[in-house]
């Protein structure tokens, strides 16, 4: 007798496109493919919506019909290894990268990567900002030595590509995408402002520095000093505050050299 | 702690300001267990909002009870966090399996019917009773084909689960449906083997229907309006049983919130014995 285990094993090769499984029967033989079809086109069409619902604007881009094709061959390639779909489809954003169909839309990864990060943030764990008296004083007391804990759903992109404004020329009521004299590389601040306001902000490649120094656990001295030519200070701290992106501060104890 | 033998809804995020502002009268809402897995933010925010306001369902799509491999002991843990988290009133999975290999496939794949699985799957229900601290509802499954491996028909499958282990049953009477006039089998006597002493809520959907050469196959969609068919079936279970909590499921080309209630008004109907829901 045929173990479950093979039973199963066999069946997801029907579902990837062998036969269905042997011992599958209907009252018709003759319907059984049609049937498990049912099945195939779940799969199909669950993972790939769920893949769209990540990537909005990377299907709007290369339109429904091409999508749907990349879609099932990353499902072939990557499929979920969790049961928590909101998690996956992080390897998608390479995946387009290296699709030698692709190689002319340098852009399309980066645009991916933000869709990815935004769904992160999306979902990041809650965590009130600090209150601007306790910041004030904290730094006060600190000096150079003053730590910053960022809210958990900050990240910074670094792209090569104007990605970002390409993000936003794909929203409802978004600019026009950049022209070919506006190409250049941009820097992303994507994060959650309070429950739900997910920003996708281009900012100086100065403050991506800074912010990224910050989030690694460096002081907002060193940070200062690894953001580099072009930095403005208040302008990035004004940025993280107006956001509610500052959660804690602290003052760095301990030989640091 | 059970769900109110009334109506209630699956819950849609889009959804959420509506019920806010109207508080419609319903028994409970149902959640996906898997889409509120995340830390934090605007999924948990309104789930909280939900919760203080409602008897809460958290239903399980990626357990994989009926699957070959052992249960997935981080998957366990957090539908353990959730479930403490929100302290829901009812923890429902299905008689399916998502997953093998570390794989999942996201859709409810049908299985055999027999000892062997009889015996896994008993296993599973009691691994996850025990890691919950709760009892949990077994779905009855939407198919569109059979094994003929099984041996053990499935009223009987989940008659002996439930005896087994003590778990209680989800009937869903649209996969009852779906499942007996794609089988060419009457849905009637499905029901007549059924055991309703242990069915602990009710799900109602809609289905799509297909043509094949030896009749129609139907395809639980969760799409649309609940077929009068259904409700007929629904009807006849509850002047069996008397009221029981009653799920309606609209999962795809989710209307508006307007349309959720009145399906949710025909549920409230019936289970009042109004028979006059029956021919509207």
């Amino acid at each position: 007798m045929r173990s479950h285990r093979d039973f199963a094993r066999g069946f997801r090769e029907s579902l990837a496109g062998g036969p269905a499984p042997q011992n599958a029967t209907a009252q018709d033989p003759a319907e059984i493919e049609r049937r498990f079809d049912v099945y195939r086109n779940n799969v199909a069409h669950g993972l790939t919506q769920a893949l769209a619902r990540h990537f909005p604007a990377i299907e709007r881009l290369l339109g429904a019909d091409c999508f749907r094709g990349l879609a099932r061959a990353y499902i072939a390639e990557h499929p979920p290894r969790t049961p928590v779909l909101t998690e996956w489809g992080g390897a998608f954003p390479a995946y387009l990268a290296d699709e030698p169909s692709l190689q002319s839309l340098s852009y399309l990864p980066d645009v991916a990567r933000i869709e990815w990060a935004r769904s992160r943030a999306y979902h990041a764990a809650d965590s009130e900002p600090i209150a601007p008296e306790r910041l004030q004083e904290t730094a006060t007391r600190a000096g150079t030595d003053l730590c910053l804990d960022l809210h958990p759903s900050v990240q910074v992109l670094q792209l090569l590509t104007p990605a970002g404004s390409i993000w936003a020329s794909q929203q409802p009521g978004g600019p026009a995408p950049p022209r070919a004299k506006e190409w250049r590389p941009e820097t992303l601040l994507i994060a959650r402002r309070g429950i739900s306001h997910v920003i996708t902000s281009v900012v100086r490649s100065s403050t991506g520095r800074f912010v990224s120094a910050l989030r690694a656990g460096d002081t907002v001295a060193r940070a200062r000093d690894r953001a580099g030519a072009d930095f403005d200070l208040n302008a990035a701290l004004l940025l993280l505050v107006e956001n509610a992106l500052i959660v804690g501060a602290g003052i760095e104890t301990g030989d640091e050299s | 702690m059970t769900l109110p033998r009334k109506a209630g809804l699956g819950f849609k995020p889009e959804h959420f300001p509506a019920i806010t502002e109207t508080k419609p009268d319903l028994g409970f809402f149902e959640i996906h267990a898997e889409n509120y897995m995340g830390a934090g933010g605007m999924p948990h925010a309104m789930l909280e909002r939900l919760r203080a306001d409602y008897a809460l369902s958290v239903h399980g799509v990626g357990l994989s009870i009926g699957g070959p491999d052992p249960l997935d002991r981080d998957h366990l843990a957090r539908l353990k966090l959730l479930c403490d988290r929100y302290d829901p009133e009812s923890f429902s999975e299905h008689l399916a399996w998502a997953s093998h290999g570390g794989v999942w496939m996201h859709d409810l794949l049908p299985l055999p019917y027999t000892a062997e699985t009889l015996s896994l799957i008993c296993d599973h229900v009691d691994e996850v009773q025990e890691h919950l601290g709760r009892r949990m509802l077994l779905e009855n499954p939407a198919t569109y084909v059979l094994f003929d491996d099984s041996d053990i028909p499935e009223t009987e499958f989940l008659t002996e689960i439930s005896q087994r282990t003590g778990c209680g049953l989800l009937l869903d009477v649209n996969n009852v449906f779906v499942s007996c006039v794609n089988h060419r089998q009457d849905p009637r006597a499905y029901l007549e083997a059924f055991p309703l002493n242990r069915v602990g809520e009710i799900h109602l959907a809609g289905h799509e229907e297909e043509e094949l050469p030896s009749g129609p196959l139907l395809i639980d969609s969760h799409g649309r309006e609940v077929a009068e068919p259904v409700w007929a079936l629904y009807a006849e279970i509850v002047s069996k049983t008397g009221p029981l909590p009653s799920l309606i499921e609209w999962d795809n080309d989710v209307p508006d919130f307007a349309t959720l209630m009145a399906e949710a008004k025909r549920a409230s109907m019936i289970l009042s014995g109004d028979h006059h829901a029956l021919t509207s």
